[in-house]
């Protein structure tokens, strides 16, 4: 099915919808076709490949609202489908605030490409998929006599997905997505095993990083865990490496969400115009990237997306305020949800950044660990390197960082010069100072 | 966060998203769906003709799967549907309903997994999707399948009235009764939003070894969850009730513990304190607490990481790596607990498995190609989020058998510590160890007393150390009540989990100093 059948298929179930008694209507259909390749200790392990669909519809029926999926889009299923569906929302209670958005919302939508369809998607063969697996995988293993075990893979996916709300919205988008990367488990020679990954998603396959930077990374960095240990509690000087800086800023988008603010759940209710981070933050939502893994020209609602200056210098300039809690909280939407998140850049490398620290810990990754969105408190695990007098002095592991966002993010004292590309949140590394880190 | 999420554990509602009663979409009665063994074979004919497939066609399709040489294929049916009904600023005003309905067909060959999917079950596309599959085997010599042989599953989780028989306006009460008891509850609750959720999974699965079985799959839960509000300060928490169970299950007892627990466990958090940071004492309380053997130890028992060599556990086989105490198993078959499954996702019985048995290390948990691998006996693990996924061994309910402690005698022997009650969400990394999760509540312990509330903080160890390090074990098992969901490789299923009292002579708590 075409994005063209596709349509004529959301203008049908619209109709259907109104048919059985729906005031307004909002429909998304979407097809996806997914190929994935593993290839582990010399061998191939994984093949999986499929195409799937979805019809999403949801109801504005009298104040009432219900929205419903399916996956079997054949006319006959969807008609009984949407009959129902329509039935049973005339049980709930009305909530006048369930409302399609204002078509003023659908307006100035930015004419541009933002090029995250590859037209190359088509000429990608099975061989050179696994072709490109089996070689990341050999330079992986190539890397140490350490190693217990490596896999490497490939995938890419091609989405294509139509939007239509009966109030005079439509809407369609062409994706593609390219992945491929390594992940390795080394023997530390004390029974542990040590483990990590590189892997790099894109929009475009020739954007793919070299498959030798793929293979070689994923290695370094699990051999670099070697000998890993807690250390004495305190406070230090933090260093988050960009890749997995964005797990922070979880954290700090729940309590921005405008469901949040209406259920009293978000310690950022009523701090708009207010310093909430160090002057060093400033946090952009970006649709327009070009190859962006963000990028859209139109949000889950159907709203034109805009570029939007989130934090500016550490003052909260904006929420994510989608169109119900909107209208519940008497805001106007500016879309739910992120787009692309780049930061105000600095000029530092993070080997810059790591020979500035005289006592401190470089975090490569965060393992569980959660926040209260109502109070700001957090408390997530970590892993990463010991840093004194600016080098690397060694592994550590099994410790916890902790505290309150509302303090937190005001000790950014230097913010990278290098955006993580292979997200849609773009962070670059992080420096942060006195963090509560709890081990021994 | 890309690959840093797999093996993340995260209490939710029931997975699905949707939910309705949706009239007119099966063809069968589902109510013959349990049923003596005669009607069981009737049954079976009827999840065919629910597929709209039969015999001939699934040979001919696992024919074609099977064309380049791999040694063995299944093929999954499921057809699902999920509905939730939620409740927010006093007014039951939304609902979802999601239908999925697809057949996965695997193709085996070695260690090695071919997989394709279609949600178009004629016999052109399932073939297709077999072809695709059987890419994965590249081999002279083919196996045929063997002609099919129905099996009759036990029935863990009986239910008196299907979900799809459970209609909206059945549901919308409890919603409103629980909504009304937590504000009455207590003047400083300022919002509550509650959510029913139920789902209903029919699965059919057919194997070239000659098996085919069906299984009706219930789930449900009911989530609370709401702010308070005391002299400025505000503070959130909740309480949710899982099971594999029908409407029956939510008691007036159980609705009028959800409302109560939400509310008390919410206000508890006005008075919580952060404990000190680094090592100490943990005493974990019954019941979710399980979640310590969940990451310390389940996952890494996961047979296919052992495989592979990635696990701690790896080597560790019929070694000691817990005091005598210490049994842990792995079960399949409890009454209606969110992750009993009457059959596993490959066709295999689901069992009680031992993953520590009196402080020695037992037995993985198996799927079909670790079964094979290490030449062991299948344990019923091998599981799958739905038709669009391959199995691999998960844990299914997780819990350690009763100890010779009492819980007062365990409390009363730390001087300085924390207890842990409640929890949210964990992670693990198989082959360091290392493994977390996060108290949303509990209280210090303080010369052998329970003492200041305590929240948010995570906890850091790890697995055979922690195992090790446990001293005490008490004789109050408890299962979890709430809805945990398992993330794996980008596949979420049900589980569930259990611990008596245990006290653990040092974890790292994230405090401070």
């Amino acid at each position: 099915m075409n994005n063209k059948e596709k349509l004529e298929l959301a203008r049908w179930a619209v109709e259907q919808a109104k048919f059985h008694g729906a005031e307004e209507v909002s429909v998304d259909v979407a097809q996806s076709r997914n190929v994935e390749v593993e290839y582990r200790d010399g061998q191939l392990d994984k093949l999986k490949e499929s195409t799937q669909n979805a019809l999403d519809i949801s109801f504005y029926d009298d104040n009432r609202y219900s929205s419903h999926g399916t996956n079997d889009l054949r006319k006959e299923s969807l008609e009984k489908f949407i009959s129902g569906a329509v039935a049973m929302t005339k049980y709930l209670n009305e909530d006048p605030h369930r409302k399609l958005p204002d078509p003023e919302f659908y307006k100035g939508q930015k004419d541009i490409d933002l090029k995250v369809f590859d037209s190359s998607y088509e000429s990608v063969t099975s061989e050179q998929r696994v072709q490109i697996s089996k070689e990341i995988e050999s330079i992986a293993r190539a890397q140490s006599d350490k190693i217990l075990s490596c896999t490497a893979g490939y995938s890419d996916s091609f989405s294509q997905s139509v939007k239509v709300n009966s109030n005079g919205f439509e809407g369609e988008s062409s994706r593609t997505a390219f992945s491929a990367g390594a992940e390795a488990t080394v023997d530390d020679g004390e029974g542990g095993r040590p483990y990590d990954w590189n892997w790099a998603t894109v929009r475009l396959f020739k954007d793919l990083p070299d498959l030798e930077f793929l293979g070689k990374v994923a290695v370094e960095r699990a051999l670099e865990k070697i000998g890993q240990d807690k250390m004495e509690s305190g406070k230090y000087d933090m260093v988050v490496e960009n890749r997995s800086a964005g797990r922070l800023f979880y954290s700090l988008f729940s309590p921005m969400q405008a469901s949040s603010l209406q259920q009293k759940s978000s310690f950022l209710e009523g701090r708009l115009g207010e310093k909430i981070a160090s002057g060093k933050f400033t946090l952009i939502d970006d649709p327009f990237i070009v190859n962006g893994l963000g990028s859209r020209l139109y949000d889950g609602e159907g709203m034109a997306t805009k570029k939007r200056v989130k934090i500016d210098k550490g003052v909260l300039k904006e929420y994510y305020i989608d169109n119900y809690y909107g209208n519940k909280l008497g805001m106007a939407p500016n879309s739910g949800s992120t787009s692309n998140l780049t930061l105000e850049y600095g000029t530092k490398s993070l080997d810059d950044l790591i020979k500035e620290m005289k006592k401190g810990i470089l975090v490569k990754n965060f393992i569980g660990g959660n926040s209260n969105s109502t109070t700001g408190d957090f408390s997530i695990g970590i892993v990463g390197l010991y840093v004194e007098d600016g080098r690397i002095v060694r592994p550590v592991n099994e410790m916890n960082i902790s505290g309150n966002m509302n303090e937190f993010w005001n000790r950014l004292a230097e913010v990278g010069n290098d955006p993580y590309i292979y997200s849609s949140w773009r962070f670059p590394s992080l420096y942060f100072t006195d963090v509560q880190f709890s081990g021994i | 966060m890309g690959r840093m999420s797999r093996r993340q554990f995260l209490e939710t509602g029931a997975k699905g998203i949707a939910i309705a009663s949706i009239p007119g979409i099966f063809k069968f009665d589902p109510s013959a769906a349990f049923a003596t063994p005669l009607e069981d074979i009737v049954n079976l004919k009827e999840y065919y003709a629910h597929f709209g497939v039969d015999e001939k066609t699934v040979l001919e399709v696992m024919q074609t799967a099977l064309e380049q040489g791999g040694d063995y294929c299944d093929i999954y049916f499921q057809h699902s549907i999920a509905n939730t009904v939620g409740l927010e600023d006093n007014a039951v005003n939304r609902a979802y309903a999601n239908v999925d309905f697809g057949v996965g067909i695997r193709v085996v060959s070695g260690d090695q997994t071919g997989y394709s999917f279609t949600e178009e079950i004629t016999p052109k596309a399932m073939k297709l999707a077999a072809a695709t599959a059987a890419n994965i085997a590249d081999q002279a010599k083919t196996v045929a399948p063997v002609g099919l042989e129905h099996k009759t599953l036990p029935d863990y989780y009986p239910v008196k009235t299907l979900w799809e028989n459970v209609k909206i306006d059945r549901k919308i009460p409890y919603l409103q009764e629980i909504n009304d008891k937590v504000f009455a509850k207590d003047s400083r609750i300022i919002k509550s939003r509650i959510r029913f959720s139920d789902s209903s999974s029919y699965v059919l699965i057919a194997n070239s070894e000659g098996k085919t079985v069906c299984d009706y799959r219930p789930m449900t839960s009911l989530r609370v969850s709401c702010t308070a509000e005391q002299n400025g300060q505000r503070e959130t928490n909740g309480y949710s009730l899982a099971a594999r169970h029908g409407i029956e299950f939510f008691t007036p007892e159980k609705v009028q513990r959800l409302a109560d627990e939400a509310v008390k466990r919410t206000i508890d958090l006005f008075e919580a304190v952060k404990p000190e940071a680094g090592e100490m004492e943990v005493v974990l309380a019954p019941g979710s607490s399980g979640i310590l053997l969940h990451e310390a130890i389940g996952h890494g028992m996961e047979a296919d990481f052992n495989r592979k060599n990635i696990s701690i556990f790896a080597d560790k086989i019929g070694k000691p790596v817990a005091p005598e105490f210490v049994t842990i198993v792995d079960n399949g078959t409890n009454l209606n607990i969110r992750g009993s499954l009457n059959i596993d996702d490959e066709g295999n019985d689901t069992e009680e498995t031992y993953l520590v048995r009196d402080g020695i290390l037992a037995t993985y948990l198996h799927d079909r190609i670790s079964a094979r691998h290490y030449k062991a006996r299948h344990t019923g693990n091998g599981r799958r989020e739905s038709f669009r996924y391959a199995p691999i061994p998960r844990m299914r309910n997780t819990y350690m058998l009763p100890g010779p402690h009492a819980p007062e005698e365990i409390i009363k022997s730390v001087k300085k510590g924390l207890y842990a009650e409640t929890f949210t969400n964990g992670q693990v990394f198989i082959g360091a160890g290392d493994f977390t999760f996060y108290v949303k509540s509990g209280n210090l312990i303080e010369d052998g007393k329970l003492t200041k509330s305590v929240k948010d903080i995570n906890i850091i160890g790890n697995g055979p150390e922690v195992l090790a390090n446990i001293v005490m074990v008490a004789d109050d098992l408890k299962f979890a009540e709430g809805g945990w969901t398992c993330g794996k490789d980008g596949q979420g299923v049900p589980v569930s989990q259990g611990l008596p009292t245990v006290k653990v002579s040092s974890i790292t708590v994230g405090g401070v100093s």
